[in-house]
């Protein structure tokens, strides 16, 4: 008999979970929101900037050249030179890497105890819960870049003290976020019927409940990943974040403040890259918003 | 009123426990800038009754900040509650002006774009509010310094005491804060400028701008009232920047300086005060909340 190529293969485990599960994002929503595409666009070559920065940076970012000092924008020095001679466009490109990486480590360092202590709070409920929330809300009680810089005095300044001292700052925000949305999502059926045929606790709340509220905590750690750029490069400008000679973008915006006259260029390349970066960041996180949740989409 | 003597007491014991059980001994540091040996850090450690054990620490601060004695600086001797609440006035006034500019680009901002809704006014209106909550203080304070004052001369770069000194500070502060209440306003106005009231306004042959002006407006500045409260926290940290650029006297300078000097005493009393002053303003915006609607009130 002569196996023929079934036309409609009948449907495995395999391919119907494949196809139960939407993407987070559809292509079309993305394609309506321009300013969110240009971001997604612009971070990723920010990326791409960071990971080939020694291959893309036409000069060492840390060379002194004292005879090459306060040199204005030209064809062999695009951005400049600060009061060291060193080439502005290549620390730039550095710089990107110390940007996004303190972006990154910040958000993991306050998403993953917000939203470990956010679910435990959200799904034990009584007093674990009550202790988890007064010391948010004791966490909250504090501005966010007060609570930052308390932390760096203790730790002591630079750029790794920095990136903690910001990713605690943000944890409230996560516990508070996360344990919402497990209040609402345990009532829900499919949480009752997993607990119903015997499911654990820790298997509930990480194949049942963790996938239903990932799109907000996505949201957050995106417009978090922002705040903590900023915040991290404000410390730097103060002198409690990355230190000299590092390429960091706050650190090279004060190195220039006291030759604003002379050499304005030292001040505006490494502003301007922390306002895109943010920037691109923000309203790709907005964009997110937009399309994950339409309650926010219909008001708006 | 109640609610808020337990976030206070939560306030004082966090920033004891953190002074306290973060890695970075207050005596270690202290000796490690003058090279101080192992006997005068025990010394020292005595001195400061940090050899006591946790509890009786804790319950000495406590009952001196009940008293309002939040210890001596390290570096000049003077009372900590004296120094910070010298300096309060300078941080307020800062805060207060930068409010204010908030509030005034923000609604003017979001009334814009909600009016024009899907047009290229709202468009502009929503990325400036963006690009105002992405640039750094830092660098919109530089380049305002940059233009204004050197080169055309109109305003005084650093230093306080007049209105003029107040102008770019407060514009620099109040522009970072002013994207998030342009968004809020936006949003809030187009929700209700969809309700029924403004319908039967306009239905009774009312003009656009006296249902716009006497019905949505009103209704719909009342979550920026919220928002303030919020927008305060971020002000008070923003002040620590702004002070620093402009070189102004304040909170946000002495903590800065008392970070970089290791000076713990200072540290912890303005980052108490500055908590107790935010979470006392939220008070005051929840209760004035329900006077300017007194929906919440029947609630």
């Amino acid at each position: 008999m002569i196996m023929t190529k079934r036309r409609f293969p009948i449907p495995t485990r395999k391919t119907i979970r494949r196809r139960e599960i939407p993407p987070l994002v559809t292509r079309r929503q993305l394609r309506r929101n321009k300013g969110a595409l240009l971001s997604l666009a612009f971070f990723v070559i920010l990326v791409a900037i960071a990971i080939l920065a020694p291959v893309l940076a036409p000069y060492d970012p840390l060379a002194v050249a004292v005879e090459e000092q306060l040199l204005p924008p030209s064809s062999e020095h695009w951005a400049g030179t600060d009061l060291f001679g060193r080439d502005i466009f290549s620390r730039l490109l550095f710089g990107a890497r110390v940007s996004l990486l303190v972006g990154v480590a910040a958000v993991a360092i306050a998403s993953v105890p917000g939203l470990i202590l956010g679910l435990i709070a959200g799904y034990n409920g009584r007093w674990i819960d009550g202790i988890i929330m007064r010391v948010m809300d004791m966490m909250l009680a504090f501005p966010g870049i007060l609570l930052a810089l308390s932390i760096v005095a203790l730790l002591g300044p630079g750029l790794p003290n920095a990136m903690i001292a910001v990713g605690i700052a943000g944890i409230p925000n996560y516990t508070r976020l996360v344990r919402g949305s497990v209040l609402v999502t345990k009532r829900k059926q499919f949480v009752r019927a997993a607990r119903a045929v015997g499911c654990r606790g820790w298997r509930i709340v990480f194949r049942h409940i963790l996938p239903n509220i990932f799109a907000p905590v996505l949201i957050l750690a995106t417009l978090d990943m922002a705040w903590a750029i900023l915040s991290a490069s404000s410390l730097s400008f103060l002198g409690l974040g990355a230190q000299p000679p590092a390429p960091e973008w706050g650190a090279m915006l004060n190195e220039g403040r006291g030759y604003l006259r002379q050499a304005p260029w030292i001040t505006a390349a490494p502003g301007l890259a922390i306002m895109l970066t943010v920037l691109s960041v923000n309203l790709l996180g907005d964009g997110l918003r937009d399309a994950l949740d339409p309650r926010i989409r219909t008001r708006t | 009123m109640i609610t808020s003597i337990p976030v206070l007491w939560g306030v004082t014991t966090l920033v004891f426990l953190m002074m306290h059980l973060l890695p970075g001994d207050p005596a270690e540091l202290m000796l490690a800038e003058s090279g101080g040996s192992f006997q005068s850090m025990a010394q020292l450690r005595h001195q400061l009754g940090l050899d006591d054990p946790v509890y009786v620490q804790y319950g000495r601060f406590l009952a001196s900040a009940l008293r309002g004695d939040l210890g001596r600086s390290i570096f000049t001797n003077r009372p900590v509650t004296q120094t910070v609440l010298e300096q309060l006035p300078h941080t307020v006034q800062l805060s207060v002006a930068a409010m204010m500019v908030a509030v005034t680009i923000g609604t003017a901002l979001g009334i814009a774009a909600a009016l024009n809704r899907n047009t290229w006014v709202d468009s502009a209106c929503v990325t400036i509010a963006v690009a105002g909550a992405s640039m750094p203080i830092f660098w919109s304070g530089v380049l305002l310094i940059l233009l204004f004052s050197s080169l055309l001369h109109w305003l005084p770069a650093t230093g306080q005491g007049s209105l003029k000194h107040l102008i770019m500070p407060a514009i620099v502060l109040g522009l970072a804060s002013s994207g998030a209440i342009a968004r809020l306003v936006r949003s809030s106005m187009l929700e209700v400028l969809s309700q029924e009231y403004i319908t039967a306004a306009r239905s009774k042959g009312l003009s656009e701008r006296l249902v716009v002006c006497r019905h949505a407006l009103k209704n719909a500045l009342i979550p920026v009232i919220t928002v303030m409260g919020l927008q305060f926290g971020y002000l008070l940290g923003g002040t620590v920047i702004t002070e620093t650029i402009f070189s102004r006297q304040g909170l946000g300078r002495l903590v800065v300086d008392a970070i970089l000097w290791k000076d713990f005493p200072i540290v912890q009393g303005t980052v108490l005060l500055a908590a107790a002053v935010y979470t006392v303003v939220n008070l005051l915006i929840d209760i004035s909340y329900a006077i300017i609607d007194p929906r919440i009130r029947y609630d």
